[in-house]
C-alpha cells in the first residue's frame, strides 16, 4: 500500500506484463496449452483419470503453494474486506448494516476533498513523474561511459527506505528561512517558501519528494526497454538523414510504447493509492489540503483512539478498488490498438 | 486477441487495492497474548513464573533514562523473582492507539488518557483488575473524582490513575526571553502579555516562533479547547434529558482562534512551521525554536528524558484565565492491562503499576528510593503534577523527596503557586477525540490561510461533531 508516484508496485505473477505485442511470444505460450486443453465442445469431455494421466495432478501440485499463499494473504482478506463493508464492527461485536457504510462514506463532506486531492496528486505526479524518468533514461542510454554509475545514482533514492526519505525531506522542508531548501534557494535570491506549511504548496511538495523517491525504478524499466531497440534502426534512420528528434520520435518511442502504456497505468494505480507521503509529511493538513482517499480510509479505521469505523473504511476501500478496476479495464480497451505494433 | 490473463490481472489489481485495509487490521494476535509458561518456586511461595510487557519510555529517550528504568526493572524482579518484566517503548497517540490495540501490539500494561477510560471499559477492551486493585494498601485513599475515570458502570476498577494528573500550563524558554530582552522571572499573566512577549521574541530572535500551539493528531483540538476554557467557553453542553450538544462555535473558541490569527498574520510571531503534535512541539521547544506553548504541567519530564532540554532554559507558569467561568483544562493518565492477560499476569501487572507509578507517591521509603535512583541517573525529580491522592499527601511527598528534587522548581513558581487554586475543568466528556480531531483542520486553516473564515470553519466542525454525538447517542 505504499503508493509511490512514478513507480509501479511490484507486479504479481501473471499480471500486467503479459506481452501481447510479439505474436511469437504468444504462440510459444499458447501452443502447449492448446495441445492439452482443446476448445470446449470439440471433443467429448475427459474423465478425471485422463486428466491425472495427462499431467493434471503435477500441475495442481505445482500450483498449490502459490494458490494457497495468494488465497490466504490476498483473496481471503479481499473477501473479508467486502464482507466488512456491509457490517458495523469494533472487531468484537459485529452486526449487519447493509449498504449503510457506503451511504456514510459517499455523504461524508470530506470525500470530495479527498477525491480532489488524490486527483491533484495524480495529475502533478504525472506531469513531473512521467516525463522526467523517460528523459533521464533517454539521456542515460546516450551516454557511452559510466552508464552504471548514472544508473546507480538514479536508483539510489529507491534504495533509501521510504519512511527515512520522508523524514529527511520533512527536515529539508523546514519553512523558516533557516530551513535547508530555503537556505540553498536563498543563495540565488529565491524564497523562503512555505513548502508543506501552506495549503497550496503542500501537495506539490509531496509530489516533488515522491518523484525523487520513485523515479529511479521507472528509469531502470525504460533503460531496459531502450536497450532492446535494434541499433540498425538508428543507423538506417541516420542514413535517411533523420534528426535526433525524429529518431527519438520514429524509432525510440514506438519501441517504448508498450512499456509506456504499462508504466502509465501502474503510475495511475499507484498515485490513486498514495498514502505514505501525506500520512508522514502532513497528516492530511494543513486544513485537509493533502487528505487523500487512502488517508481518509486510514482515518476512518484508525484515527480515533477508541476504535474507528472499520465498516466505512472497508466500504471506501471497495469503492476505490472498483473505480480503479473499471478505469483499468477502460484504459486497456481504449489502448488495445496502440499496444499492438 | 483476447487474453484471459488480462482479466485476471485486473482482478488482481482490484484485489490489491481492497487489501490495503484488511492487511492493516489483521495483525498478529499472539503478540499481546499470554507469554507465561511453566511454574517455578521462588521465595518459598509457589508462584507461577510470569512475564509481562509494560509501557516503558518514549521512543528515542536518552540513555540515562533507559538506565534508570532498567535498574527499576531489576529491583522489581529481585523483589518478585517469579515475574519477568519487559519494557517496550511507548507513546500514546490518538492516531496509532486503535491500530495497536486492534493489532495486539500494545504492551500488557499500557497508558491511556482519562478521556478514553469509560469507552474502553464499555467495549471490554481492557481487563477488569478490581480484585488486584483492592489489594493495594492505598486503594481507599484515591481522590474519588480521579479514580472514577477508570471505573466501569459495575463499580469495578479497570484502569488505575497513574503517572500523572495534569493541568495545562504555559511553558516558556527562559533563554529566549533573555535574548529578546524580556525578564524570564516575569512570565506573562494575561493573553495580551503573551502576545506582546511573543512578538518581541519573534522580532529579536530570528527563526523562532514567539508562541506556538499544537495542530496535529487531535492535539490541535485539545489545545484549542484549553484556550477556550481559559476564556470561559465550553465545547459541549448537556441538557437535563441527557442530550449532548456540541458548542464548538462559542465565543471563547472564536476569540481563541482570532487570537491565533492575529499572532500569525498581524504580528508574524508564530514562525514558519505550523504542523505540530505533542511530540514534535516538545522537540521544537527543547531545540529553542519556540518561545512559549501550552501543554500538560508534567511535560518537563519528557522534555528532559526525550528531548534533552536544559533545566536552566525551562520556565513554567499558569495559563492566563480571562472572563467568568474561565478554567484550566485538566486531564491525566490511566494505567490499564491487556484484556488478554491471565490472572497471574494481572497480579504481576498491578504489582508493577504499584511499584512503577504509585508506591512512590504514597510511601516514604518508596518515594525516597525512587527519587535517589532518578537523581543518580540525572532524571527529573519533583516535576509538578496534580495530586492523585489529594493535596496533603502530595505536599507531604514533596517534603520526603526534598533533598533529591532537581527539577528547577523556582522556575515554575508561576504555576506551582496557583496550582491548588485553579478552577480545574475536565476535558469534554463525550466523543472527546472526535471533537479534538474535528478542530485540528480549523486551527491549521487559521495558521496557514490568511483569509480563513473562523465562523464558517467552526460551524462546519460543530455540525460534524454533532453528527457524531447524535450517532453515538442514538
Amino acid at each position: 500500500m505504499t503508493a509511490r508516484a512514478g513507480m509501479p508496485p511490484h507486479p504479481g505473477p501473471g499480471t500486467l506484463f503479459t506481452d501481447e505485442r510479439d505474436p511469437a511470444v504468444t504462440l510459444l505460450d499458447d501452443a502447449p496449452a492448446r495441445r492439452r486443453v482443446p476448445a470446449r465442445g470439440a471433443r467429448p469431455r475427459k474423465g478425471p483419470v485422463d486428466w491425472a494421466r495427462s499431467g493434471g495432478l503435477s500441475t495442481l501440485v505445482f500450483a498449490l503453494p502459490l494458490v494457497v499463499v495468494f488465497g490466504l494473504f490476498s483473496w481471503w482478506p479481499a473477501v473479508r474486506a467486502f464482507v466488512m463493508s456491509l457490517q458495523k464492527t469494533n472487531l468484537i461485536v459485529t452486526s449487519w448494516v447493509g449498504l449503510d457504510n457506503f451511504h456514510t462514506v459517499l455523504t461524508d463532506p470530506l470525500l470530495p476533498t479527498a477525491v480532489r486531492n488524490t486527483l491533484w496528486f495524480a495529475l502533478l505526479a504525472l506531469v513531473f513523474g512521467f516525463p522526467i524518468p523517460l528523459l533521464a533514461a533517454v539521456l542515460m542510454s546516450e551516454v557511452r561511459s559510466r552508464r552504471g554509475l548514472f544508473s546507480a545514482l538514479a536508483y539510489l533514492p529507491v534504495v533509501v527506505p521510504p519512511v527515512v526519505a520522508v523524514l529527511l525531506w520533512k527536515f529539508f522542508y523546514d519553512a523558516s528561512p533557516q530551513g535547508v531548501f530555503n537556505t540553498i534557494l536563498g543563495w540565488v535570491g529565491l524564497g523562503p517558501y512555505p513548502w508543506i506549511q501552506d495549503p497550496h504548496w503542500a501537495m506539490p511538495s509531496l509530489v516533488l519528494e515522491a518523484t525523487w523517491a520513485a523515479a529511479g525504478g521507472t528509469v531502470i524499466i525504460y533503460l531496459a526497454a531502450l536497450t532492446s531497440v535494434p541499433a540498425e534502426l538508428y543507423d538506417a534512420a541516420e542514413v535517411d538523414g533523420a534528426s535526433i528528434w525524429r529518431k527519438v520520435w520514429h524509432v525510440t518511442m514506438p519501441h517504448l510504447r508498450g512499456v509506456l502504456l504499462i508504466t502509465f497505468i501502474l503510475q495511475i494505480l499507484a498515485t490513486a493509492q498514495v498514502f505514505l507521503e501525506p500520512y508522514l509529511f502532513t497528516g492530511g493538513g494543513p486544513n485537509n489540503a493533502t487528505l487523500t482517499i487512502m488517508l481518509q480510509i486510514y482515518d476512518y479505521a484508525f484515527a480515533n483512539s477508541l476504535g474507528g469505523d472499520y465498516g466505512a473504511a472497508a466500504a471506501l476501500s471497495i469503492l476505490l478498488a472498483a473505480v480503479l478496476a473499471i478505469f483499468s479495464a477502460i484504459y486497456f480497451r481504449l489502448t488495445r490498438s496502440w499496444s499492438v505494433s | 486477441m483476447k487474453s484471459p490473463r488480462r482479466y485476471t490481472a485486473l482482478a488482481a489489481t482490484a484485489i490489491a487495492a481492497a487489501l490495503a485495509l484488511t492487511a492493516c487490521s489483521s495483525g498478529d494476535d499472539k503478540a499481546a497474548g499470554p507469554t507465561s509458561s511453566g511454574t517455578s518456586t521462588a521465595g518459598g511461595d509457589q508462584h507461577e513464573a510470569v512475564t509481562i510487557t509494560v509501557a516503558g519510555l518514549l521512543p528515542g529517550t536518552k540513555q540515562d533514562a533507559i538506565d534508570a528504568l532498567n535498574t527499576e526493572v531489576s529491583n522489581f524482579e529481585a523483589k518478585y523473582p517469579w515475574i519477568t518484566v519487559k519494557a517496550k517503548d511507548y507513546e500514546w497517540k490518538d492516531t496509532t492507539f486503535a491500530s495497536q490495540l486492534a493489532g495486539g501490539t500494545l504492551p500488557d500494561v499500557f497508558e491511556i488518557p482519562f478521556t478514553d477510560g469509560k469507552t474502553l471499559i464499555e467495549n471490554k477492551q481492557i481487563a477488569d483488575i478490581d480484585a488486584q486493585f483492592q489489594t493495594l494498601p492505598y486503594a481507599s485513599q484515591f481522590n474519588a473524582n480521579v479514580l472514577d475515570a477508570g471505573k466501569g458502570t459495575d463499580g469495578h476498577v479497570y484502569a488505575i490513575p497513574a503517572k500523572s494528573v495534569y493541568g495545562v500550563g504555559l511553558h516558556y524558554n527562559r533563554d529566549l526571553f533573555t535574548k529578546a530582552g524580556l525578564d524570564p522571572n516575569k512570565p506573562p499573566t494575561t493573553w495580551d502579555e503573551v502576545r506582546a512577549d511573543a512578538k518581541q521574541i519573534a522580532q529579536k530572535v530570528p527563526g523562532v516562533a514567539g508562541y506556538m500551539q499544537m495542530t496535529k493528531s487531535a492535539t490541535g483540538g485539545w489545545q484549542l479547547t484549553t484556550a477556550t476554557y481559559s476564556r470561559g467557553g465550553r465545547m459541549e453542553s448537556v441538557a437535563d434529558d441527557g442530550k449532548v450538544t456540541a458548542t464548538l462555535d462559542n465565543d471563547a473558541t472564536k476569540a481563541s482562534l482570532q487570537y491565533l490569527h492575529d499572532l500569525r498574520w498581524t504580528d508574524n510571531s508564530m514562525g514558519a512551521n505550523f504542523l505540530f503534535d505533542w511530540g514534535s512541539i516538545n522537540q521544537a521547544f527543547a531545540a529553542g525554536k519556540i518561545g512559549m506553548y501550552t501543554s500538560g504541567s508534567d511535560v518537563y519530564t519528557s522534555l528532559v528524558q526525550t528531548n534533552g532540554l536544559k533545566a536552566e532554559t525551562y520556565g513554567l507558569t499558569a495559563i492566563p484565565l480571562e472572563g467568568s467561568d474561565a478554567g484550566v483544562l485538566g486531564g491525566g493518565t490511566l494505567a490499564a492491562v491487556s484484556v488478554k492477560a491471565t490472572d497471574a499476569q494481572k497480579d504481576a501487572a498491578v504489582k508493577w503499576i504499584d511499584a512503577h507509578y504509585l508506591a512512590k507517591l504514597t510511601n516514604q521509603d518508596a518515594a525516597v528510593a525512587d527519587a535517589k535512583l532518578q537523581q543518580a541517573n540525572n532524571q527529573p525529580v519533583g516535576t509538578p503534577t496534580f495530586p492523585i491522592f489529594g493535596k496533603d499527601l502530595y505536599l507531604e511527598n514533596q517534603t520526603w523527596i526534598k533533598d533529591y528534587i532537581n527539577a528547577p522548581l523556582d522556575q515554575m513558581t508561576g504555576y506551582t503557586d496557583k496550582m491548588f487554586d485553579f478552577p480545574m475543568v475536565d476535558e469534554p466528556r463525550y466523543s472527546t477525540q472526535d471533537l479534538y480531531s474535528a478542530l485540528d483542520p480549523v486551527v491549521q486553516a487559521v495558521l496557514t490561510d490568511k483569509n480563513a473564515n473562523i465562523d464558517n470553519l467552526l460551524k462546519q466542525a460543530n455540525s460534524k461533531v454533532q453528527t457524531i454525538l447524535d450517532k453515538n447517542q442514538g
